[in-house]
């Protein structure tokens, strides 16, 4: 059996399941496609290949006692900033470069559970804080589609990772777009969660009311399967949501007549690529040809403050959430200084980044006495309107359709100097993660050789309805199990 | 009066924090009782403040503080919620510590205090509730002699209750009544040990001066470092005379945090209100705003003991003195004590409460003071120290006798009864039983009987107690002196 990583999660199931391979000989295969491609994508930060063949061993017992579950003994990529009991967890920063967790995440403790195979800590920005994995203490990842050229972010390495066959699926967050956006651009399904459907315990934090964890695959099944899995009430995230999560799989390979779909006209701007404008017009042509009625008289006039709103509020969170990581307890200290002061200083200083330091800035200064009220409050003001505004829609609509990023992947460098042009890199999917909408990014073809995503934005706790929405199109569209190279 | 009396009025509001004894920690499972524990034993990802913990809320700590607003009279907030209080300290694990800013669990509430018979109402501007830092362990390096410091996350996360009050007070006394007061309260709700000495009861203190008639407050200055009543006492009388001394000069109070430095007496500048921190307040995301409904403010209501005000109305009621009644409701315990031994007793409601007054006070008191103990230390049960209390009430054994009863019962912790019985200690009050003693006593002491019919009337007290002496305080001394003036009669 040869290139197992080909396989999707699923189609990796029926395999084990029916013994034509072993989770060991999946594992191997995968762990032989990172050999082989790693050096040019550098997906991960941590390979826990040991480990991994460890977990794929207790895998094949399971299969063997009959207690499998559909992620038992999948091989699969784990981003970094979710904390895994013993592997070294760093969030992409330098400042957690030695930090060994003492405890496990939900989300990690829930894939261990259902016998899942981690076989490395996927690349990110640094504190998930970017929207193309270059700013990483540990070094860009490359898109696998066209190296050199960036593979979104910021769980670019997840998304890299699924794109190469360098893991079956992935876990990745998203605060703003950091699954979506990568999705799109390394041509897989990424779905962000309603806000409150996964535990965010063990998730290094960024922007706390933001912050979502989900999966990353290369078709919709492989997502469902991978949300079935993490979603669900965690009585130690306070904001997790205590309704028990339905069957997800229920809503595959449904037809979707009579769905009515929005797609709102602000999210069609000047800045959007050609290429990106053809793929989401077959898109909605495809949905209508499906039964689906496709409104674009649907407006959300708040979708550009949406982007001011994000940058107060996620700065605003983060710049208190990074607060604990002085050099005192754990993590990367310099202790050179005369004083723990100048420990706390220059181990700050030293052990971030830019990209983090400006966003600290930004939070801190929109904090700070005679400003609050400027830009903190009047920001969650303004995330109220645009929740209504999304209110009012999903009275109308089933779903809201929108392309997930204004353009295909670009050249690694080439925003990294400007970070508004990389801000504006999330105008789409900015607006439901301020409003905590579930949304989910499938391939909708290419443009230039390189992949585009179409999103599809549900209501509250209404994952279920943008998979169907998803798995139609997929059906229909066949954008599936793209990998590249 | 004192001089700053007559010219300035002084102006005081005190905060305190005070650790709440849950079982557990305020976000997290860890065990919140670390007394005597070692250094970081008492700790876990969430109160060290690991990367991607969350912290959850301790209901029983909600429940406490809704008790102690409701037993201060505040109004219980429907609609409270969480925030995030910014700064970097080492002791602060996770660089900021989740408080409460502009929506406290309670507020707008009072506490009546009593200062030379003269009873007043302090505001309670709110009260609300936070996490404990870590705490800071300073050392010198034997060998350099270099500073430096270790932390004990213990105490880190574990519930504080910040109780912030109007500025109210106008004397050190009333500062000082005010939290003999409160920690009473919060001892009898038995929600905190509110010790000030342990440090889980810490009192801040702002004070201002103004001209006496004046209505716009004066500067205001906040004392820090005060671990005693005394030393919160003491630091307001200190700063009042400072301040109006510098009023009196002319100068400007400047408004500054100073430390009260107990060895000295005096309070020293601390920082200035330029270097106060920006604490950049913003709501806490991780934790959904706290909905208290007013079925569980009022089921919490319920569960409240009787407070300390209404036990002494009622014990007046049973015309106790006002010592008496102040003394029985010092703490729930011993107010527990003196109404258990009423009970026992089982007279007349008044007669009983005035007889359990005396000896919860008298003999009790004397023999905790004696040994530095607590009502909870006390060897003997209400049913107990009822039953000796009887025994002198019914005339069963003298007073003094009970005296000595009193001591053989904490000692050996048998039954009054049972020591009478064994040890033939019940008063005689038989006259036939009497008259050879009483005759006896005449017989051998002819010059006390010489006095006595010469008109010395009190020669006969020494006869009686001759009586006493041959019957070991057996005897009723009422039943003795009858006996004697009629046999002193008789044979004139
Ligand atoms: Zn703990």
């Amino acid at each position: 059996m040869s290139e197992l990583w080909r396989l999707t999660a699923h189609e990796a199931h029926e395999g084990l399941r029916d013994e034509q391979f072993t989770s060991v000989e999946l594992t191997q295969s995968v762990l032989d496609r990172i050999a082989a491609v790693e050096p040019k994508v550098h997906a991960y930060i941590t390979l826990t290949a040991e480990l991994a063949l460890e977990q794929a061993r207790e895998a094949d017992a399971k299969f063997a006692s009959g207690t499998a579950t559909p992620l038992t003994g999948i091989p699969v990529a784990v981003k970094d900033l979710i904390v895994t009991k013993g592997v070294r967890t760093t969030a992409g920063s330098k400042i957690l470069e030695n930090f060994i967790p003492p405890y496990s995440s939900h989300v990690y403790e829930n894939l261990r559970r259902a016998g899942a195979v981690m076989v490395g800590k996927a690349n990110m920005d640094e504190f998930a804080m970017g929207s193309s994995t270059e700013h990483s203490a540990y070094g860009p990842t490359h898109n696998p589609w066209q190296p050199g050229l960036v593979p979104g972010g910021s769980s670019g390495g997840s998304a890299a990772a699924v794109a190469a066959g360098e893991a079956l699926v992935a876990l990745g967050s998203d605060t703003g777009g950091s699954i979506r956006q990568p999705a799109a651009l390394c041509g897989n399904v990424g779905l962000d969660p309603t806000y409150g459907r996964v535990s965010r315990f063990g998730i290094v934090a960024f922007g706390s009311s933001l912050d979502q964890v989900g999966p990353i695959g290369r078709d919709v099944e492989d997502v469902a399967t991978m949300l079935q899995c993490i979603g669900g009430h965690d009585p130690r995230d306070s904001t997790s949501n205590p309704e028990p999560m339905p069957d997800m799989r229920h809503y595959l390979g449904r037809d979707i007549k009579g769905m009515k779909i929005g797609v709102p006209k602000e999210y069609f701007i000047a800045g959007m690529e050609p290429g990106v404008t053809a793929r989401i017009e077959e898109a909605l042509a495809t949905l209508e040809s499906l039964g689906a009625t496709v409104d674009r008289s649907l407006s959300l006039p708040s979708t550009d403050h949406a982007l001011a709103v994000y940058y107060i509020i996620a700065p605003s969170e983060a710049s208190a959430n990074l607060a604990r990581y002085d050099g005192v307890k754990y993590g990367f200290s310099d202790r050179s200084g005369p004083t723990m002061w100048d420990n706390m200083e220059q181990t700050r200083a030293q052990g971030f980044g830019n990209e983090v330091k400006r966003r600290i800035m930004l939070g801190t200064y929109a904090l700070s006495a005679g400003y609050y009220d400027a830009y903190y409050l009047k920001a969650q003001k303004v995330r109220t309107v645009i929740n209504n505004e999304f209110a009012e829609a999903f009275a109308r609509y089933d779903v809201i359709v929108t392309p997930t990023s204004p353009t295909v992947a670009f050249p690694i460098g080439a925003k990294v100097d400007d970070p508004y042009a990389m801000y504006l890199n999330d105008i789409y999917t900015l607006p439901a993660s301020v409003a905590g909408l579930p949304a989910v990014s499938v391939p909708c073809g290419f443009s230039e050789g390189l992949p585009v995503g179409l999103q599809i934005i549900g209501n509250f706790f209404d994952e279920g309805r943008i998979l169907q929405v998803a798995s139609a199109y997929e059906q229909a569209a066949g954008f599936r199990n793209l990998l590249a190279g | 009066m004192t001089a700053i009396a007559t010219k300035y009025e002084t102006v005081i509001g005190l905060e305190v924090h005070c650790q709440l004894i849950t079982r557990s920690k305020m976000f997290c499972s860890c065990s919140a009782d670390y007394s005597g524990a070692e250094p970081n034993t008492h700790v876990c990802p969430v109160c060290l403040g690991m990367p991607g913990v969350l912290p959850v809320i301790n209901e029983r700590a909600i429940e406490y503080i809704t008790m102690t607003g409701l037993a201060l009279n505040c109004e219980i907030s429907e609609f409270s919620k969480f925030d995030r209080k910014n700064y970097p300290y080492p002791d602060l694990m996770k660089g900021y510590q989740i408080s409460q800013y502009d929506l406290p669990v309670c507020h707008d509430g009072w506490l009546e205090i009593e200062v030379d018979d003269e009873r007043r109402r302090i505001g309670i501007e709110r009260v609300h509730m936070e996490e404990d830092t870590a705490r800071l362990l300073h050392r010198t390096d034997a060998v350099t002699g270099e500073g430096y410091s270790l932390i004990d996350v213990n105490r880190s996360g574990t519930p504080l209750m910040e109780i912030v009050s109007r500025p109210d007070m106008r004397t050190p006394a009333e500062a000082r009544e005010y939290l003999v007061r409160l920690r009473q309260i919060l001892r009898y709700i038995g929600v905190s040990d509110a010790n000030m000495e342990e440090g889980n009861f810490r009192c801040d203190a702002n004070i201002s001066l103004r001209p006496v008639g004046a209505e716009r407050l004066g500067t205001k200055v906040e004392i820090k470092n005060m671990n005693s009543f005394r030393a919160v006492h003491d630091a307001i009388a200190f700063e009042e005379i400072r301040q109006a001394r510098m009023l009196d000069a002319g100068e400007r109070i400047v408004q500054e945090t100073r430390g009260w430095v107990d060895e000295r007496g005096e309070t020293v500048s601390q920082r200035t209100k330029e270097e106060a921190n920006d604490y950049r307040y913003f709501p806490e995301p991780d934790l959904p705003p706290l909905k208290l409904s007013r079925a569980f403010a009022e089921a919490v209501r319920a569960k409240l003991p009787e407070l300390p005000a209404a036990k002494k109305e009622r014990f007046l009621a049973l015309r106790l003195s006002e010592h008496e009644a102040t003394a029985l409701t010092e703490d729930r315990e011993r107010a527990a004590y003196f109404e258990g031994v009423s009970a026992a007793l089982g007279l007349e409601p008044q007669r009983s409460a005035k007889l359990a007054a005396n000896w919860v006070l008298g003999e009790v008191a004397r023999w905790l003071n004696a040994g530095q103990k607590e009502i909870v230390d006390f060897p003997l049960g209400p049913e107990q120290l009822a039953g000796l209390a009887r025994l002198v009430e019914d005339g069963k054994v003298t007073p003094n006798v009970g005296k000595d009863v009193f001591e053989k019962m904490v000692t050996n912790g048998m039954d009054a009864a049972a020591i009478v019985e064994a040890e033939g200690l019940a008063q005689i009050s038989g006259e036939d039983d009497l008259v050879e003693a009483v005759r006896r006593a005449i017989a051998a002491n002819q010059k006390a009987v010489d006095d006595y019919r010469a008109g010395k009337d009190a020669s006969i007290k020494f006869l009686v107690g001759q009586v006493m002496r041959e019957t070991r305080g057996r005897a009723n001394a009422q039943v003795v002196q009858g006996l004697l003036e009629r046999e002193l009669q008789e044979n004139d």
